[in-house]
This record gives structure tokens, C-alpha cells and sequence, in this order.
């Protein structure tokens, strides 16, 4: 495997991530309990469909086989798609949204800040754009779960219920593959599980504020998300996503 | 044959500043500082456009604009997209900021976010009311009606507004 195919994987690996947590915030769209949280979702779902796009793009000019964003998004399958099973979970109630959002982003907020010093220069730079928009999320998702496990007997319950559902898919966001090990190598990538001590205290800490309590450990943990293995929600959210281009693959945006 | 009138790269700056922000138009795409740089090379043109946000949707409509304004002109338009280094408020004049506020929108403060932890308090000065200064303003969201901006609401003269995030 040579680093521009690595990084091409590499690429659409935060890419699918996006995008499928895009799709996910955007089945809010008109739904959300109040209306500056509908616009709230909308526009993060935006940020991350922003980001898909920017990897997606660069992923096609790495493999140099003509494939562009719309390729990457619309004419793959649930077995090529390499998110993890974090992102794809059901919305849930509110709070599992949100915790979900909290979770992912966490992770994606240090992924981004250690890739502005990727040796590459479009990574780094679509890692700084991409930070200052994950800092925002990180924010609302915490917000809320502060206000939600400290709230009401009703809010707490739920929030808690949420981090006991979604525990499990949580180790996962710091699997590596051999395609990490190359672009560590070369100063392109980083070591995905030296993150882990820092989100874990992000996470201890805004649970702390939220009154939650962590899963013991030892559970059941998610694996697979990189190889393109899924959950079977994965296969309704891209039956909806790519409904229209596939039915319709000469249509223009 | 027509003849094609050569500009200078001082003329193109000055031509895409007369191109409004598709969602503020109050300022141009100049002022909001995503035009990056301008390349001149007889009459072909190359214009590095940096994006404010990923998903902005008025980015296309920007490079739409950029490329009408200079190909009415007979140019040959490239346009690159550059992301380093990433768009920041920072970039706007004092004058820009000025014609936000007559606009209606509170700007941004001079903050670089970029690298504040997220969970860490957000400490800085109250955003001041637009339409009469002032300074007893609560956030209601840090999303608003475009990615750039976010809702306020003036405890003072009960009107709600829109604030020009620092970014």
C-alpha cells in the first residue's frame, strides 16, 4: 500500500463519519422540541456534510480514478462505507442525540487538533477549518448534557439511559488498522488510541457536572466500523440518502 | 475581433469587491475576507476563495459570482480552494465591522477561537445590542439563521438579533 492509497482510506474513514452523523442530525430537521434546536441540528448536520465533502474530495484526487464527492456518498455500499457504529445509531430521544454528538465529537475534536500537524497540507488544513467548527459542537452536545443529567428526574433518567445504550460503541472510534500504522509512519496520521486518556477526561468531566455515571468496564464493545462492518441501521440510512442519485444518476444538483 | 482589456491584479481586487456576501450583503465577499489571493497572467485569472465554514452553502454562489463578474470581462477564471490558513472573523476590518452593525447584525469580537478548549468557560466581552448598544444581552443559540451566525436576544430594548460569530 503506498501513503497516497492509505491516505485516500484514511480520508474517507472521517469522511463516512461525517456524513452519516450529517444524515442522522438532519432527520431533526422539523422534528426537534424547540425551534432554535431544529436549527441547531440543521446546522451541524451542514458543518459535517462541509467536512465529508472536503475529505471525500481530496480521498478521489488521492486514488486518481475520477471518483468525486458524489461518488464516495451516493454509489457505495453499506460494506464499503468504513464509519463507526457510533454514528449510525438511531436519534433516540433527545438526549441519546446529544450524547451521541458529545461522544463523537469529543473524539473528533482531538483527531482534528492532532492532525493540524499532519505533514500533509490539505489534511492540516482541512484540520484547523474543520476544528473551529467541532469546538462548537463539543459545546452544544456538553451543554446539554449537563442540562439534561442535571436536571430533572425525567432529563436525568433519560440521559443516563443514553449513556448506558451507548457505551458500547464508544472504544471503537479509536481503532487502527494498518493503514494508520503507514500514515503514522510518515508524520501523516496519528496514534488514534493516545487520544483515548484525553477524551475519557472530557468525558469524566462533563459527567461529573451531569451527574452520570460511566459503564463499568469490561462490556461489550463495537468492532468492525473500519473493515465495513455495520449495525443493520446503516443500510436504511443509505437507502434514503442515495435513493435519489441512484434512481436518478444523471441528475444534476 | 474584440479585443480583450487586460486588468491588473489591483483591478480585479477592486472588481470583486463590488460582489456582495450572498447571506450579508451589507459587506463584500472582499471585506468578509474569503477572497485570498489574486493571480494574473494575461487574460487568465486564478482567485484562491478559502470557504468560512465547510458547508457554507454560499460558497457556491460565490464562485458562481466571482467567475459571472470576471468572465463578462473576457478572462479565463480558475478558481482554487485553499484552507490553510483557515478563515478567521480576525480578517475583518474595522469598517466591516462598522457596516455589520449598521446592518442590524452584532460582529465579532477580534478572539481567535480556534484554539480554546472546548469545555473551557467562554470568557469574553458581552456582545452588545446592535440597535441600542446595549450590553445586558443573553445567547438563546449558538446557531442562527446561517452557519456564521448566532441568536441573541437584548434584555434591554426586547429585541432579539443576530450576532456574527467569532471564528
Amino acid at each position: 500500500m503506498t501513503t497516497s492509497e492509505a491516505l485516500s482510506i484514511y480520508c474517507i474513514r472521517i469522511a463516512d463519519n461525517a456524513v452519516i452523523l450529517a444524515h442522522r442530525l438532519s432527520e431533526w430537521s422539523g422534528h426537534a422540541p424547540i425551534l432554535e434546536e431544529d436549527i441547531a441540528m440543521s446546522n451541524m448536520a451542514l458543518d459535517f456534510i462541509g467536512q465529508a465533502q472536503g475529505f471525500y474530495t481530496y480521498a478521489g484526487k488521492l486514488e486518481g480514478k475520477g471518483r468525486t464527492e458524489d461518488d464516495f456518498a451516493y454509489h457505495r455500499d453499506t460494506r464499503e462505507y468504513t464509519n463507526c457504529f457510533l454514528v449510525e445509531q438511531p436519534n433516540g430521544d433527545f438526549a441519546s442525540t446529544m450524547l451521541r454528538s458529545f461522544f463523537y465529537c469529543s473524539f473528533a475534536y482531538l483527531q482534528f487538533k492532532a492532525l493540524t500537524k499532519s505533514k500533509d497540507e490539505t489534511i492540516s488544513g482541512l484540520a484547523e477549518k474543520s476544528l473551529k467548527e467541532i469546538i462548537y459542537h463539543v459545546r452544544h452536545s456538553s451543554d446539554w448534557m449537563i442540562r439534561l443529567g442535571d436536571g430533572t428526574d425525567e432529563s436525568h433518567r433519560r440521559a443516563q439511559n443514553a449513556v448506558d445504550d451507548l457505551w458500547s460503541y464508544t472504544h471503537e472510534l479509536f481503532d487502527m488498522n494498518e493503514v494508520d500504522t503507514l500514515l503514522m509512519q510518515e508524520g501523516v496520521a496519528f496514534e488514534l488510541a493516545a487520544l483515548r486518556s484525553e477524551w475519557d477526561l472530557m468525558v469524566e468531566e462533563v459527567f461529573a457536572k451531569a451527574t452520570l455515571k460511566k459503564p463499568a468496564p469490561g462490556g461489550y464493545q463495537s468492532k468492525g466500523g473500519i473493515i465495513g462492518l455495520h449495525s443493520e441501521h446503516l443500510g436504511y440510512i443509505l437507502a434514503e440518502m442515495q435513493a435519489l442519485p441512484r434512481m436518478y444518476p444523471d441528475a444534476k444538483w | 475581433m474584440p479585443t480583450t482589456e487586460l486588468l491588473s491584479e489591483a483591478q480585479i481586487w477592486d472588481l470583486l469587491g463590488t460582489i456582495p456576501d450572498p447571506e450579508v450583503p451589507a459587506i463584500s465577499i472582499v471585506e468578509l475576507g474569503v477572497v485570498r489571493d489574486v493571480k494574473v497572467n494575461g487574460n487568465s485569472v486564478e482567485i484562491a476563495i478559502t470557504p468560512t465554514y465547510n458547508g457554507c452553502p454560499a460558497l457556491k454562489m460565490m464562485e458562481a459570482q466571482v467567475k459571472e463578474k470576471l468572465e463578462n470581462r473576457n478572462l479565463h477564471v480558475t478558481i482554487r480552494m485553499v484552507y490553510k490558513p483557515a478563515w478567521t472573523t480576525d480578517w475583518m476590518a474595522e469598517g466591516t465591522l462598522q457596516k455589520l452593525k449598521d446592518y442590524g447584525i452584532a460582529p465579532p469580537a477580534k478572539l481567535s477561537f480556534a484554539h480554546i478548549h472546548p469545555l473551557s468557560p467562554l470568557v469574553k466581552e458581552p456582545v452588545a445590542c446592535p440597535f441600542c448598544n446595549a450590553k445586558n444581552t443573553q445567547l438563546t443559540s449558538q446557531f442562527g439563521s446561517t452557519a456564521c451566525k448566532a441568536l441573541y436576544f437584548c434584555d434591554s430594548c426586547h429585541q432579539p438579533f443576530e450576532h456574527f460569530k467569532c471564528h
